[in-house]
């Protein structure tokens, strides 16, 4: 038997490597090929999806749009949902009594007209309102949907934004059966509302997600599940979900049934992708796939080499240092706050230690968009001035010690989330105080959920803390301090604070109203419930063919419901 | 044979049982409250929740109730997608992170016997230094930077070609799993061809290979039967495992190019301390783990007569 090969020739070293080379190259073919094949027979597998080409992000063909979504929506039963990627799914699909237009102001929803009066108020719907199963919206829905949120056993965390509504609070404490809630439909098309005390803000708190109507009977039929897919969902909007692939897409198709023609101007909105990862959402913008996304201080140059039109907007949501009032605690003693505050600057917290050029300090607990009596709040009610004073801030430290009566301070415990921005802004306080006051600052850096067990638990000095506004009216802030208040985990307690808070709340004129929020404002500066830190803003960029896009402070942060394709090419 | 396979399978069992006890009982002591969130609640709602989600049970009954869940195979309701079945989320995100978990493999374990039989066969020439040098490359780059680089890549090339090559990100085709695929397996590639070189030298050492040589045997056969055959062992062992790894530490691919697959849940839960997803998907991965150590164990009879079970 004859070898391969010349049998003369003997095997050196070199030969054998050029052999086996060939041989190896062979078998490399032979793996390509193999792959090829696989991809291959993957892709008759998977099927070729249509879209995701270059410059898919405006559609001008089917008049459609492609946007990100930031989070797989956890909640889109309205009655349930918290979060700002479900507020953004229902704010498209669903639609309350009372809305807002692109010009925030409020607007008829599915309430033609209504009124508001000192102890309830009525609602008027138009009989145009339909269901995408083409039946009509009716005040059944709203009592429906109203009753199940206050209703402890749905454990809706929105809940409280219901309390307005007599016997609200009690019934979802489980004092009092749900049928005993102020609301009733007299027929079809009048709702009937009554308060629990004056609330003058009514018409504000419809606007909200959580009082968003839900049929009974599909509900029903749901079996549990509504809200979780989505054919298991009834929508009033001016889009419906036509197609819902969990963490990766969906698909809003115009609503047929929608009765407004002053909203909802495209044909079809595609949430391609589910992410919020900053880079890829920008990478994805400048491949032309999606119309919109925010940008972070570092992309900034290379978006204005771009010459994008970049967009500031300020999302009213206000950052804090918020003090533990509770007995015990030296954030307690007055002079300790009041020597911490006046040794701080937030404008040299923004400017030299964030440097988010989408930020602004932070004078006060009100954000810039709150609104007054007739203007802005802020220039009615021009916020306290403050100066740092480090000489007039040790003073204050000295008469702390006195009153306490201790010979050195101890460690103060400053809570924080572990986001970078606050990991920054609590290190510029641990050096700020530690330099100016001799404080021993120790950051206490935790995840979300466990920020907030101690902060309910009152396991800190100082807490990083953050409030956006739920409604468009300076109680959504005003309230905060509030003995009552849940959400007031510092535990400030103060007569003359309460005494404002509930002339706030009930209230019929405006001006006392506004008033009394003023003096909220300088009482929070006066007894520094909290050190306001900075007012979060963002940066982004729309394709400049999309017209009428909005991001919002109240709803939904992104809302394309009045966005439209510029047809000039 | 037959034997041995269900004692194999009884000490999976055994050792998923301790992985959910050990998660069940550490995810318990992590500190902070999944109830909690922005907006504080009530007395009544809370305890509302609390009973939804078992959690006013002590821990031990806790315990015995999710152990029962376990052996029905119901991982219970998320806590953060709280219309959504830990099943369902399985069922839905697994085959994802799973096909590009193999495609990963395929890539690692093609290239890498390649690049490590070519390095062994050119040792201390060019080729080798070459690939040696981008083998440590691809060990050393974390794969959050290689997966941005890429994708910046494609960026760029979509631009100058003008129209889509690759897509950037998203998921639902083949062109939408390649990058992602050879950036998650490249690491495990590099690793492997470092594997399959040491392991080549090793053979072409051996008494065997010279005895062949001596014989008069061409090389082809010499490379491919005695070198080759007996070099790919060792790699063939760890690859069970690597799919593993590479199926369920996908977390930062998926998340770069926006891929739903499970990996984002896996990390995911802990932050947001969704007790339910986090024992879900670590009992479901453990249970993977066990599965593929005990599929290559099997596997390797067939390949290595040697070591064929009796």
């Amino acid at each position: 038997m004859a070898l391969n090969g010349d049998p003369e020739v003997i095997l050196t070293e070199q030969n054998f490597t050029r052999s086996a080379g060939r041989q190896l190259a062979l078998y490399a073919l032979y793996a390509l090929l193999a792959l090829v094949a696989l991809v291959y027979l993957l892709s008759l597998v998977m099927g070729e999806a249509s879209g995701n080409v270059t410059g898919s992000a405006i559609d001008v063909d089917n008049n459609s749009i492609t946007i990100t979504l930031r989070e797989e929506p956890p909640q889109l039963d309205s009655g349930r949902a918290t979060d700002a990627a479900s507020f953004v799914v229902l704010a498209h699909t669903m639609e309350g009594l009372i809305g807002y237009d692109d010009n925030n102001q409020l607007v008829p929803g599915v309430a033609e007209r209504w009124e508001i009066r000192e102890d309830g108020a009525t609602f008027w719907l138009r009989e145009d309102a339909r269901w995408n199963d083409g039946r009509p919206v009716t005040a059944h829905d709203f009592v429906f949907a109203w009753s199940r949120v206050v209703d402890p056993a749905t454990g809706s965390e929105y809940s409280f934004i219901l309390y307005p509504l007599k016997n609200a609070e009690a019934i979802n404490n489980g004092e009092l059966p749900v049928s005993y809630l102020g609301v009733e439909a007299l027929d079809d098309f009048t709702l009937e509302v009554t308060f629990e005390r004056p609330t003058p803000y009514f018409e504000k708190l419809v606007a909200f997600n959580t009082y968003f109507p839900v049929r009974e009977d599909f509900f029903a039929s749901t079996a549990g599940r509504y809200g979780a897919d989505a054919d298991m969902l009834l929508y009033n909007g001016p889009y419906v979900i036509s197609d819902w692939v969990h963490n990766a897409s969906m698909r809003w198709e115009k609503n047929p049934y929608y009765w407004n023609d002053q909203k909802g101007f495209l044909d079809a909105i595609n949430v391609g992708y589910i992410t919020q990862d900053v880079n890829a959402k920008l990478n994805l913008f400048r491949d032309g796939q999606i119309v919109d996304t925010h940008l972070v201080a570092p992309m900034l140059p290379a978006a204005m080499e771009q010459r994008w039109h970049i967009q500031l907007f300020m999302e009213g949501t206000v950052f804090f240092l918020e003090f533990n009032h509770r007995d015990g605690r030296i954030t307690d003693n007055y002079h300790f706050r009041k020597a911490l505050q006046l040794a701080q600057d937030p404008a040299e917290l923004v400017y030299k230690a964030l440097k988010e050029a989408s930020y602004l300090p932070a004078p006060s607990l009100f954000p810039e968009f709150i609104s007054g009596v007739n203007g802005p709040f802020r220039k009615e009610y021009p916020p306290p001035e403050h100066r740092m004073n480090v000489e007039e801030s040790r003073k204050h430290l000295e008469m702390a010690r006195q009153e306490l009566g201790i010979d050195e301070f101890p460690p103060v415990v400053l809570l924080t989330g572990d986001t970078p921005v606050a990991l920054v802004a609590a290190e510029y306080y641990q050096a700020l105080y530690k330099k100016h006051l001799g404080l021993d600052i120790r950051i206490d850096a935790q995840i979300f959920k466990q920020r907030l067990a101690k902060m309910t638990s009152g396991d800190f000095d100082i807490v990083l803390a953050g409030w956006g506004p739920d409604y468009d009216d300076a109680l959504t802030f005003g309230d905060l301090f509030a003995s009552w208040n849940l959400n007031n985990r510092g535990r400030y307690t103060s007569d003359r604070m309460d005494e404002l808070v509930r002339i706030a709340q009930s209230s019929l004129d405006p001006q006392t109203r506004m008033d009394a929020f003023g003096e909220i404002q300088q009482l929070v500066y006066d007894d520094v419930v909290i050190i306001p830190m900075y007012e979060r803003g963002w940066s982004y960029v729309v394709d400049p063919r999309l017209e009428g896009f909005k991001r919002r402070s109240i709803g939904p942060e992104v809302d394309y419901n009045y966005a439209y394709i510029e047809s000039g090419n | 044979m037959w034997l041995y396979v269900i004692k194999r399978i009884a000490q999976g069992i055994i050792t998923v049982w301790f992985i959910a006890t050990a998660t069940f009982f550490a995810m318990h002591n992590v500190p902070g409250d999944p109830l909690l969130n922005d907006r504080a609640v009530t007395g009544s709602i809370r305890a509302n929740l609390e009973a939804k989600y078992g959690l006013d049970q002590p821990l031990m009954t806790q315990y015995f109730i999710y152990l029962g869940n376990l052996t029905r195979g119901d991982f219970g309701i998320s806590f953060t997608q709280e219309n959504r079945e830990v099943n369902d989320i399985i069922r839905q995100h697994f085959p994802v992170s799973a096909i590009l978990g193999v495609l990963a493999v395929v890539f690692a374990a093609v290239g890498g016997v390649l690049w490590g039989a070519l390095t062994a066969l050119f040792r201390n020439r060019l080729p080798d230094y070459v690939i040696m040098f981008l083998v440590i490359l691809g060990i050393s780059v974390p794969s959050f930077v290689l997966a941005a680089l890429s994708q910046l890549a494609l960026v760029n090339i979509n631009s100058i070609f003008g129209t889509t090559v690759l897509p950037v990100a998203g998921w639902g085709t083949v062109s939408h799993m390649l990058v992602p695929a050879l950036v998650l397996g490249l690491g495990t590639m590099a690793y492997l061809t470092r594997l399959m070189r040491s392991s080549m030298l090793e053979v072409i050492s051996s008494d065997y290979v010279r005895t062949a040589k001596s014989k008069g045997l061409p090389a082809t056969r010499i490379f491919t039967r005695h070198q080759l055959r007996n070099a790919i062992l060792p790699v063939i062992t760890v690859l069970g495992p690597a799919i593993a790894a590479i199926t369920t530490g996908g977390f930062v691919v998926e998340l770069v190019f926006a891929i739903p697959g499970l990996g984002r849940f896996f990390v995911e839960a802990v932050q947001q301390l969704d007790y339910t997803v986090i024992m879900g998907t670590t009992v479901f991965y453990g249970a993977f783990l066990v599965f593929m150590v005990i599929l290559v164990d099997l596997l390797y009879g067939f390949i290595d007569p040697r070591v064929r079970l009796h």
